[in-house]
């Protein structure tokens, strides 16, 4: 090493806090969806986070993000409150979607994050449509699409990517490469699983990178924002990754080869964005296991809080919704 | 209803429905499946459990997450001389297949004067009640229904499940087969020897002389319960399932209601625009004189379905919502 790190310890601390705020949310709420106060479909984020950590730690506050169904990752990492999602999870009033929304749907408008979707790769048209009213605004903002590698296949996909450069829009689309469309390998679905070079084949500046290693995302999607500042959007990345368990909550993947998800629970995001802690940032042991604790203490929390948070009322509901 | 039902052999709607697709594609090489995760995995719902091992990946093919393109192929498949079956994981994403489904399928037979027809069958499943929220538990089949040129299929019970698979199969047109994901654990008598439930023809659930319920999919059980509740108090409701809604059986639904004087339509999907809406417009225009009363229905309410649990049951028809609307009727 030896050499000047470029890396601050503020910031890989702030890494390290929002991987490892994802990695205890999803690991406490699967507990809960095992007790059923979390019902419907529950994707979880495990394995993945250093992609939602990375590329939202590169953005700025004016930018938007478009997430997947997959999606309490980078909602934490756009900077939700996880007292608010664990109590939309909940169906609670106070969650961000007041309850309506749940784990698919959980979305936090404030922040820029237009939201999780139910429906695959539907994301990228609603992101591709934010970076176009900013570029029609003549505003400095870039939208960052989160697409499944199962998404990519779908026609709107290429529809969104293709507009994307004939445009010159300001998004930068990241492909979330975790290898399965639930239990679809990638190779069965493409002949070329080396999925950035799609980007490639539309004239798109198109990257692929470790997305387990929250550093080279973070880079990789800092160069991406200032491309597209230069008006050299759009932008492609493909993050390479790999779930730490099934589909969802209720898929024990079994037809995931043990030896690969041994491998990346070795080359794991949470291990890597320690090390780079430890070695970069110079961090003790002490430091970050007071930080830990710190984030398991939020986390329970925020289960209090989406607990005592009163149920949307029918009543009101009821009153909404038209008769006809 | 099924003609022995007090016979042994119970079993689940998914198993029906299984044996509908094994029986058919033994039958006839020209049937293939397609869908997303339908082969190694057997389908959400374990539909086509073991089909895969059974007909080998040519007939049992696996898709992308590319529901335009494969919904597509198969209509092209289906003009050229096979009988694909087009799996469709949840009817929320028909919607992203509606161009093949309603500008070719339903059209290809009409725009050729005849010549050209579209034995497909488009396999989803909808409606509410698992938490799933507004994007996976719509009931979207006045959707269908409005189009000229699709049939409409939406079995309640496991009897009906494979009779209508079957004979879905083997039609010459387009047909939307909707299945209910509450559905597929329900358990009723199917026979052992092959039968089919020729598209059009209604049946009656319940036997009865006071109000006439019509209902189909999921609105069937629950409107069992409903009429076990009303006859407690002495309200005997006669119940027919059009299980087609293209075609519709109009003429058992008319004698019923010429027989009870009064009908009362459930059905899950929101009001505006729906099934229900056009069933009582055909009731008063057929039926106008026979009426005590003035059609009822029951429907969802006009929301996208919340997650929240008591806001998702607040949004669809419940046994008391069907019982009041009953007495409205009889009770005036
Ligand atoms: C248009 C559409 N088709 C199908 C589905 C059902 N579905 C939900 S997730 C999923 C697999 C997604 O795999 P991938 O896109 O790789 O995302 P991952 O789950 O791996 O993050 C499927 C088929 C859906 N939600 N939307
Ligand atoms: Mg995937």
């Amino acid at each position: 090493m030896g050499k000047k790190h470029k890396y601050s310890k503020e910031l890989l601390l702030k890494l390290y806090r929002t991987i490892y705020t994802i990695r205890i949310f999803e690991t406490r709420c699967i507990e809960l969806y095992r007790k059923a106060l979390i019902r419907g479909y529950f994707h979880p984020y495990l394995g993945e986070e250093a992609i939602a950590a990375g590329a939202c730690a590169a953005l700025r506050e004016q930018d938007y993000i478009a997430s997947t169904h997959r999606g309490h990752g980078h909602c934490i990492a756009r900077g939700a409150d996880i007292k608010r999602m664990t109590a939309e999870l909940f169906g609670k009033q106070n969650g961000y979607c007041g309850g309506r929304g749940g784990s698919m749907h959980i979305a936090d408008i404030e922040a820029g994050n237009l939201g999780a979707n139910g429906i695959v790769a539907a994301g990228a048209p609603l992101g591709l449509g934010a970076a176009l009213g900013a570029k029609i605004r003549h505003e400095d903002r870039v939208a960052v699409v989160f697409t499944s590698d199962g998404g990519v296949n779908n026609g709107v996909f290429s529809e969104t990517l293709n507009l994307a450069a004939a445009w010159s829009a300001p998004m930068i689309q990241i492909i979330e490469n975790n290898r399965y469309a639930v239990s679809t390998p990638i190779e069965d679905s493409t002949r070329v699983p080396e999925l950035y070079k799609r980007g490639k084949s539309l004239g798109i500046a198109s990257l692929e990178i470790d997305g387990n290693d929250v550093l080279e995302v973070y880079e990789s999607t800092q160069h991406a924002v200032e491309l597209c500042q230069k008006g050299e959007g759009p932008v492609l990345i493909e993050a390479k990754t790999y779930r730490h368990g099934g589909h969802h909550c209720n898929d024990p993947g079994k037809y995931m080869p043990g030896d690969k998800v041994e491998y990346y629970k070795k080359h794991d995001p949470l291990k890597i964005a320690r090390r780079h802690l430890i070695k970069k940032g110079k961090a003790l042991e002490k430091e970050i296991g007071d930080l830990e604790k710190k984030i398991e203490w939020e986390m329970e929390e925020a289960i209090e809080y989406a607990s005592a948070s009163p149920e949307p009322p029918v009543e009101d509901f009821l009153q909404e919704v038209e008769k006809y | 209803m099924p003609p022995e039902a007090n016979e042994d052999r119970i079993i689940l709607y998914r198993e029906a429905l299984h044996e509908a697709l094994a029986e058919e594609m033994q039958r006839d090489p020209s049937v293939f499946i397609m869908g997303e995760g339908i082969g190694e995995r057997g389908g959400s719902y374990k539909v086509t459990a073991d089909l895969l091992q059974q007909f080998g990946p040519e007939r049992v093919i696996d898709t992308p997450i590319a529901e335009a393109s494969f919904t597509g192929a198969g209509v092209g498949a289906a003009i050229t001389g096979m009988r694909p079956i087009v799996e469709i994981l949840f009817i929320d994403f028909c919607l992203l297949a509606l161009d093949p489904i309603i500008n070719q399928a339903a059209k290809y037979k009409f725009m050729t004067g005849g010549l050209g027809r579209v034995p497909l069958v488009v396999r989803t499943q909808g409606g509410s009640g698992t938490g799933v929220a507004a994007q996976h538990s719509q009931s979207l089949e006045a959707i269908f229904y409005h189009i000229p040129g699709l049939k409409v299929v939406m079995p309640s019970t496991p009897y009906d499940a494979k009779g209508l698979l079957k004979s879905a199969i083997r039609d010459e047109d387009p047909v939307i087969f909707i299945e209910h994901k509450l559905l597929y654990t329900a358990k009723g008598y199917v026979p052992e020897d092959e039968f089919l439930i020729e598209l059009g023809k209604g049946d009656r659930k319940r036997e009865g002389k006071d109000a006439s319920i019509i209902a189909w999919s999921n609105m069937i059980p629950r409107t069992m319960e409903a009429a076990g509740r009303l006859a407690e108090e002495g309200i005997e409701v006669d119940i027919i399932d059009p299980r087609t809604l293209v075609p519709l059986d109009a003429p058992l639904i008319l004698e019923s209601v010429r027989k009870t004087n009064r009908a009362v339509i459930v059905q899950e999907a929101i009001r505006r625009g729906g099934v229900a809406s056009d069933i009582a417009s055909i009731i008063q225009a057929e039926a106008f004189d026979d009426l005590d009363a003035p059609v009822e229905i029951v429907a969802g309410k006009n929301t996208p379905i919340p997650y929240n649990e008591a806001l998702e049951r607040a949004s669809i028809p419940q046994a008391e919502d069907i019982v009041n609307a009953v007495k409205r009727v009889f009770y005036g």
